[in-house]
């Protein structure tokens, strides 16, 4: 796999494929989205985080022009997507609902190739995105008779009819198992790969870690936080734990000679636990290296994705 | 529209897969040959058609049965896609909101179409070969096999209302009942209540004509006991129409106002309706 970040794909220059400014959604007097500005480039593959009920699902319904903003604008592909043009354009993008719903009576290949006429899609492509799925041999069945894995991948097969240049991929591996997430996720990196620009929601941040240019994390339809990995760990300016392994019996004289403002967080016969800031980090380890024969071994830990993201959920906005 | 062809064939298709269009044809078949059979009997000496009778019994009986049938197809058409989620998914297709209503209303259009012409035709061909009556009066069966579907048009885009209005498909199947009940059964027999009681005849002629006119099931009625001098002579009821000055631009000016209204009102409801 390339490397995301650099990912010469993606093109910063031109305008955004999808632009929110000061989003803000309400159901009476429920506030669901919250005052949201993002913008996607083209290109990239964008992971909206967060737990149930975040608004997720709801800024990926503005954005196809299923339900309109109470204030603030949209613009995907250069349109507003509620106004009667963007219609047109939805041909050039891709929709995976979350638990996607179908016409039950239908087979699988039915279904497939009636949304494919809507595109204008070819009925042969259709037998190979089936193919794609692995859904070949089950595309005579009744799509009532579907496991929720057959249906998420039925979902995907649709969502990529027309090698869309733009996928809204709502909790797109819901009820898939671990083997079937993996190719969910290949299908996805080679339509990136082709350059499409995609928006994936999940709740889970390590599930997508490896898989996203850029994160956006949502908590009550405010986004609290958003960037690359990298980013993300600065942020939240999580300590870094340091795990020395030293000689038998001398793990508390190493711990005096680091002196007292080091913050001990498991100390044994031969090994010592050290968490510090991301700042105080490198004059850390200078310290630990003057130590000379009484250290033979350190491990740098950082924090763990998920230890970001509860940060980030228990911070709350900010 | 190749959108609105990819969409009507969708719901033909539904229709064909679960029967609806294999039992309409039975149904109306059978009620044509029966209602045929027997009403050939009092025809006897007098210089009636057996067809202008058929054309009487069928429109007295499509009257009930076909405004079923039709909201049977169309209560939940929109309903039923926003309960299950499958609206969500079709309105990211490039399809607008009009062409899924149209569509929706071509396909189910086209089955009832279907079982008029199979069912009530194939019975006629059927009996003008076995009776061998010859083919006079065919004029008003055609008439009554077109108005036929156009009443089951207006009902159809009756139902459309009714599933983009409710939240649920039982409230739906409940209001297609309340409708049919209101439209077919109630309203004319609230009119005939009012006409009994009006014993100072404060209901006059005009009044009485507007108010069959407003009610498509009436307009229908009227539309094929009346254009028809056989028919209309054999019903009972020469002159009527012209007496009362319903000429049959007017009856199916009705019938298309009560096909418009009802599809542009569902148009704007789901216009404005939020997924």
């Amino acid at each position: 796999m390339t490397n995301p970040i650099t990912n010469p794909l993606i093109n910063l220059t031109t305008k955004p494929v999808v632009s929110l400014d000061a989003v803000s959604k309400s159901y009476g007097s429920e506030t669901v989205v919250s005052d949201v500005s993002l913008d996607i480039q083209a290109g990239e593959c964008v992971v909206l985080v967060g737990h149930n009920g975040a608004g997720k699902t709801t800024l990926m319904k503005l954005m196809l022009g299923l339900t309109r903003p109470s204030s603030g604008s949209v613009e995907v592909l250069g349109v507003n997507p509620t106004s009667s043009s963007a219609v047109a354009q939805h041909k050039n993008q891709g929709y995976l609902p979350e638990s996607v719903a179908f016409y039950e009576a239908m087979s699988g290949r039915e279904v497939l190739i009636f949304f494919a006429r809507l595109k204008g899609v070819s009925d042969t492509d259709c037998e190979q995105l089936l193919d794609i799925v692995g859904l070949a041999d089950a595309a005579k069945k009744r799509v009532g008779s579907y496991s929720k894995g057959m249906r998420q991948r039925l979902g995907l097969a649709q969502a990529m009819l027309g090698n869309p240049r733009l996928l809204f991929l709502d909790e797109p591996t819901t009820g898939l198992d671990p083997g079937l997430r993996q190719q969910f996720y290949e299908l996805i990196e080679g339509l990136q790969n082709a350059g499409a620009t995609s928006l994936i929601s999940s709740h889970a941040l390590s599930e997508v870690e490896a898989r996203a240019n850029r994160f956006i994390i949502m908590k009550s339809g405010v986004v609290i936080a958003s960037g690359t990995l990298d980013e993300l760990y600065l942020q939240a300016a999580l300590p870094v734990q340091l795990n020395i392994v030293v000689a038998s019996g001398h793990a508390s004289s190493v711990a005096d000679r680091l002196g007292s403002e080091i913050n001990i967080c498991g100390i044994s016969d031969t090994t010592l636990s050290l968490s510090c800031f991301n700042g105080d980090k490198m004059p850390l380890i200078r310290r630990i290296g003057d130590l000379g024969d009484l250290v033979s071994d350190l491990q740098i830990k950082p924090p763990r994705l998920d230890e970001v993201y509860s940060h980030f959920m228990n911070r709350g906005v900010s | 529209m190749k959108m609105l062809w990819i969409l009507a064939l969708k719901e033909l298709r539904d229709g064909f897969r679960n029967r609806w269009v294999a039992a309409s044809i039975i149904v109306l078949a059978i009620l044509a040959l029966v209602l045929s059979v027997l009403g050939s009997a009092p025809t006897g000496s007098v210089r009636v058609s057996e067809l202008d009778i058929s054309v009487i019994s069928l429109a007295s009986l499509s009257v009930y049965l076909i405004p079923l049938i039709a909201l049977m197809l169309s209560h939940d058409a929109l309903v039923a896609e926003f309960e299950r989620g499958t609206m969500m998914l079709l309105l990211a297709y490039p399809v607008t909101r009009w062409q899924i209503i149209m569509g929706k209303f071509l396909g189910h259009l086209s089955i009832l179409l279907i079982a008029i012409v199979v069912g009530y035709g194939g019975a006629v061909v059927v009996l003008t070969l076995l009776t061998d009556s010859g083919s006079e009066g065919w004029q008003a069966y055609a008439t009554m096999m077109a108005s036929t579907l156009v009443l089951g048009a207006v009902f159809i885009a009756l139902g459309y209302l009714i599933s983009v209005i409710v939240k649920e498909r039982a409230t739906a199947a409940g209001s297609a009942i309340g409708l049919w009940l209101v439209f077919v059964v109630l309203y004319d027999l609230l009119l005939f209540g009012a006409l009994t009681m009006d014993e100072e005849q404060k209901i006059s002629q005009q009044l009485f004509s507007m108010l069959m006119l407003v009610s498509p099931t009436d307009s229908y009625r009227i539309l094929n006991l009346s254009l028809f001098e056989g028919v209309s002579e054999a019903a009972g009821i020469a002159g009527v129409a012209a007496e009362t000055g319903m000429s049959g631009m007017l009856l199916a000016g009705s019938l298309a106002l009560w096909i418009i209204l009802p599809l542009v009102a569902t148009l704007l409801v789901f216009q404005n309706r939020e997924l």
